[in-house]
C-alpha cells in the first residue's frame, strides 16, 4: 500500500508527492479513508467523553453545558459528515466501484481528486472548532433560531456543510458518469454488483437533495451574519422553514449511508456463501430504488412534535410505514442469499452476521417511531438515540468494517484477519449492546437526549434502577467499544505491513475487483487487456 | 379492521362535531400510549423472533464443508421472483395499514382537546417556562419550583416561545411538542386519573442550560390547587 509506484509516462516521484497530486481513484479512495477514520477516531473520543458526563449525576468530566454542546456537535457532524458518508460513499466507492464494473478509473480523475481535497479542508475546518474561542454549538442539526442567536460560531459549522456539499456532488456526478459509460463492455444493468448498485442509489440521493440543504445552511449563515429574517417570525420569517429544509435533505442522507452500507453487506455475504443474490431483481428495483422514490417523501417524521398540522403528520406516518416495503424486501434478499449457501466464516463474515442483527433492531425499533402518536412521547429521548444509533452508526459501521476486512487483501495483499481482528470484533459486538440497550429503556421513561445531566429524574426508577445507573452500563459499554477499535486499529496498521501475505483472490469470489486485479491493482486496474464480460457472467456466480 | 374503521368514523365526528357543544367522553392518552406500546411491541417483537431464528438457523446450517464448496441456491423463475417480492410486500403493507390505523386513534386522543379543560398559557425562555393561568396569575418557573394542577379537569397548554426553540416534554403523560417562537403549539394532559408529581423538562435543544430546564408537576386536590394560585397570585 505504501509502496510508491510510478504511473506510465512519469518519472519516479518522491512517496508524499504521488500521494498528494493522486488522481487514481484506488489512492483517492485510501486517501478517503484515512481522514474518515481520522474523524471516527475524534468523534469516538467526544463520545467517549460525552457518556463518562452522563455516567453520574452532577458535572465531572466537562466545564460547563456549552463545552458538553460543543462536544456533542462534533460528535454527530463528524461522524455522519466525515466518517459514515466519506468512509461509504468516498472510500469504498472510490476504491471499489471502477474495479467492479471493470473500469480503468472514473470518468473525471482531476475533479475525483479535487473532492477528496475538499473534504480534507473540511475536516480541517470542522478540527479548528477545537481552537476558537467561539466553537458551534448547535448539534449536527443546527436548528434556528438558536444556531442565528448563539454567541458561538455557526460559520464554521456552515461552511463545513458547504465543503463537504460541493465534494459529494462532484462526486456524485463524476461516479453516475462512471457507471453510465463505463462499464465494461458486454455488462448490463442486471449484472452490476450490489454494492454498485446502491452506490449509484446514493449519489443520486446526494446530487438531488444535498443542493436543498446547502441552501438551508446558506440561509441560516445570512441570517447570523447579514441581518435577514428567513427564519426569524418577528420579521416574517419561519422557524420551521429551516427543519423542513434539513430533513429534506437528511431524511435522504440517511439511506445515502444505509445503502451502501447494505451494498457492501450484499458483496461480503454472496461471496462468503459462495451465493447468487437472493432475488436480484426485487432488491434492485422494489428494494434499492423504492427506497429511493419514498425517501423524499417521508421527512416530516423528523418533525412530529414541531408543530406541523396534524393533517401532514398523518400523511407522513403513512409514508413512513411504507418504507418498510422496500427495506423488508431488501432484508428478505439479505437472508435469502444464506439460503443453501456454502458460508466461510472469516472476520469480513462476523462483522456482517452481526449486522443482520443489527439492522434487525435498529429497524425495528424504528417502526414506534414511524407513528406520529408514539413519537410524541420517544422524541428527543434516548430511545430515539439508540434506535438511529442502531441503524445508522452502528449497522453502517460495521458493514464499513466488515468491507474493510473484506477488501483488505486486495487493497494490501495481506489477511487483516487475526486474533488480534477477533477480539476486537467481539469487543465492538458486546460494547454496542451494553452501551444502546440500556438507553432504549432509560429513554421510554423519558431520558432526554442531549442532556448532560439528568437531575430531575433522580428519583425515577425502571425495573428497579435509577437512570444513573443505566448510565453507569451504557458507560462501560461505550470504553469497552474504545478498547475493541483501539485495538482494530493497531490490528489495521500491523496487518498492512506485517500481515499474513494473501493469494489475488482470497475469498474465490467471481466478482471483477477479484478475477481480473492483481492485489493491489496497479495504474489503469487491469494490466493491457480490458476487461470484456459475456451476457452469462454474473459477480454471484458460483454454480459454474 | 375494527381499528380502522374506528379511526374514520372519529374523524368524521370530529369535523361534525367541531363547534357543537355535546358531552364528549374524556380519554386517556397516556393510558392509550401505553396499550398501543404493547401492541407495536409484540409485532416487532414476532418479526425480529422469527428473523432471528431463520438467521441463526441458516448461519449454523450452510456453514461450508470444505473450501471448494459452493452455494446451491437454485436460480428464481419470474413467477417466484414475483411472488417473493409481492407476498411480503403485501404482508408488510397490511402491518403497516393495521399500525397506521391504531396509531391514528390514539392520535385523535392526543390532538382533541376536551372542552372542559383548564386552560394554561405557558412561554418558554432561555432556561425557564412561565405559566399563566385562566385568572390572569403567572406562576414563574425560573427558580425550578413545582407547578400545580388540580386533579378534577383535564389542562390543556397553548404554548409559544419568546426566544429560541424548547419543547414541552411530560414523560409521565408520554407527551411533548415543541415551543417555537411565532407560533402557538398545544398539547392536553389528563390530570383526573391520579394524583402524582410528574417531570416536565424542555426537550429540544436551546442550549447552555437546556439540561436544567424543568418543573416537578403536581396534580392535587382542588383546593390544594387553588390555595397555592392565590399564593403565586400575591407574589
Amino acid at each position: 500500500m505504501s509502496t510508491p509506484t510510478t504511473t506510465a509516462g512519469h518519472a519516479a516521484t518522491p512517496a508524499w508527492k504521488e500521494w498528494i497530486l493522486t488522481t487514481d481513484h484506488k489512492r483517492i479512495g485510501v486517501l478517503y479513508l484515512v481522514g474518515a477514520m481520522a474523524a471516527f477516531g475524534v468523534a469516538g473520543l467526544m463520545a467517549l467523553i460525552i457518556r463518562a458526563e452522563q455516567m453520574q449525576l452532577g458535572m465531572q468530566i466537562v466545564t460547563s453545558g456549552t463545552q458538553y454542546n460543543g462536544f456533542l456537535y462534533f460528535h454527530g457532524a463528524a461522524m455522519i459528515l466525515a466518517f459514515l458518508i466519506p468512509g461509504l460513499t468516498g472510500f469504498a466507492a472510490n476504491y471499489f466501484l471502477p474495479l467492479m464494473i471493470g473500469a480503468r478509473d472514473v470518468a473525471f480523475p482531476r475533479i475525483n481528486a479535487f473532492s477528496v481535497w475538499l473534504f480534507y479542508f473540511a475536516i480541517l475546518l470542522a478540527l479548528l472548532s477545537f481552537v476558537v474561542p467561539d466553537a458551534p454549538d448547535i448539534m449536527w442539526t443546527g436548528y434556528p433560531p438558536y444556531s442565528v442567536t448563539t454567541s458561538a460560531n455557526t460559520s464554521m459549522y456552515v461552511f463545513t456543510v458547504h465543503l463537504l456539499g460541493f465534494s459529494s456532488i462532484l462526486g456524485a456526478v463524476n461516479f453516475l458518469v462512471t457507471v453510465i459509460y463505463m462499464r465494461a463492455p458486454g455488462m448490463g444493468w442486471n449484472q452490476l454488483n450490489m454494492f454498485v448498485w446502491t452506490t449509484v442509489a446514493a449519489f443520486v440521493l446526494q446530487l438531488v437533495f444535498i443542493p436543498v440543504l446547502a441552501a438551508a445552511v446558506t440561509l441560516l449563515l445570512f441570517d447570523k451574519y447579514l441581518g435577514t429574517h428567513f427564519y426569524d417570525p418577528s420579521a416574517g420569517g419561519d422557524v420551521l422553514l429551516y427543519q423542513n429544509l434539513f430533513w429534506f435533505y437528511s431524511h435522504p442522507a440517511v439511506y445515502v449511508i444505509f445503502l451502501p452500507a447494505v451494498g457492501i453487506l450484499y458483496d461480503v455475504i454472496a461471496t462468503m456463501s459462495k451465493n447468487r443474490v437472493f432475488n436480484y431483481k426485487a432488491a434492485v428495483y422494489v428494494g434499492i430504488w423504492g427506497t429511493v422514490g419514498i425517501s423524499g417523501i417521508v421527512w416530516i417524521h423528523h418533525l412530529y412534535i414541531s408543530g406541523m398540522p396534524d393533517w401532514i403528520r398523518l400523511g407522513h406516518m403513512v409514508t413512513t410505514l411504507l418504507i418498510s416495503v422496500p427495506v423488508g424486501i431488501l432484508t428478505l434478499s439479505l437472508w435469502g442469499t444464506l439460503y443453501k449457501g456454502a458460508i466461510t466464516y472469516n472476520t469480513a463474515m462476523m462483522y456482517a452476521a452481526s449486522c443482520l442483527y443489527l439492522i434487525l433492531i435498529g429497524g425495528l425499533t424504528g417502526i414506534p417511531l414511524a407513528l406520529p402518536s408514539m413519537t410524541l412521547h420517544l422524541s428527543e429521548t434516548s430511545y430515539v438515540h439508540a434506535h438511529f444509533h442502531f441503524i445508522m452508526a452502528l449497522f453502517s459501521a460495521f458493514a464499513l468494517f466488515a468491507g474493510i476486512y473484506y477488501w483488505f487483501p486486495k487493497m494490501t495483499a495481506r489477511y487483516a484477519d487475526g486474533p488480534l481482528a477477533t477480539i476486537s470484533f467481539w469487543l465492538n459486538f458486546i460494547g454496542v449492546n451494553v452501551t444502546f440497550w440500556p438507553l432504549f429503556i432509560i429513554g421510554k421513561e423519558g431520558m432526554p437526549r442531549r442532556y448532560w445531566d439528568y437531575e430531575m429524574f433522580k428519583d425515577v426508577k425502571v425495573m428497579g434502577f435509577y437512570f444513573e445507573d443505566f448510565h453507569m452500563v451504557a458507560t462501560i459499554g461505550a470504553f469497552t467499544i474504545a478498547l475493541g477499535m483501539l485495538l482494530q486499529t493497531i490490528n489495521f496498521i500491523y496487518a498492512a505491513f506485517a500481515g499474513k501475505p494473501a493469494p489475488t483472490n482470497p475469498w474465490n469470489s467471481k466478482s471483477l475487483e477479484w478475477t481480473h486485479t492483481v492485489s493491489p491493482p496497479g495504474p489503469g486496474n487491469f494490466g493491457d487487456t480490458d476487461v470484456v464480460v459475456d451476457e452469462n457472467w454474473s459477480p454471484y456466480e458460483y454454480g459454474k | 379492521m375494527r381499528k380502522l374503521l374506528s379511526a374514520m368514523t372519529g374523524l368524521a365526528g370530529g369535523m361534525m362535531l367541531s363547534g357543537q357543544a355535546l358531552a364528549q367522553e374524556i380519554r386517556n392518552p397516556a393510558e392509550e400510549w401505553e396499550h398501543l406500546w404493547d401492541e407495536v411491541m409484540l409485532d416487532i417483537t414476532v418479526i425480529g423472533v422469527i428473523m432471528t431464528i431463520a438467521a441463526v438457523v441458516m448461519l449454523i446450517k450452510y456453514r461450508a464443508t470444505s473450501p471448494d464448496q459452493v452455494g446451491t441456491a437454485k436460480k428464481l423463475t419470474t413467477v417466484q421472483s414475483i411472488s417473493f417480492a409481492l407476498i411480503p410486500a403485501s404482508i408488510f403493507m397490511a402491518d403497516d395499514f393495521y399500525l397506521a390505523a391504531n396509531g391514528w386513534t390514539v392520535w385523535n386522543a392526543y390532538r382533541r382537546v376536551p372542552e372542559n379543560a383548564m386552560e394554561v398559557k405557558v412561554i418558554a425562555y432561555q432556561w425557564y417556562f412561565e405559566f399563566e393561568f385562566e385568572d390572569g396569575t403567572v406562576a414563574d418557573g425560573s427558580d425550578f419550583s413545582a407547578i400545580k394542577l388540580p386533579s378534577d379537569q383535564p389542562v390543556v397548554f397553548r404554548m409559544t416561545s419568546e426566544d429560541v426553540l424548547h419543547s414541552f416534554g411530560l414523560p409521565h403523560y408520554r407527551v411533548k411538542e415543541d415551543i417555537m417562537p411565532g407560533r402557538i403549539t398545544y398539547i392536553w394532559i389528563n390530570t383526573t386519573k391520579e394524583q402524582t408529581t410528574a417531570v416536565l423538562q424542555c426537550a429540544e435543544f436551546c442550549g447552555d442550560s437546556h439540561s436544567q430546564m424543568s418543573n416537578p408537576i403536581h396534580t392535587v386536590p382542588r383546593a390544594e390547587f387553588d390555595a397555592w394560585l392565590a399564593v403565586k397570585a400575591d407574589e
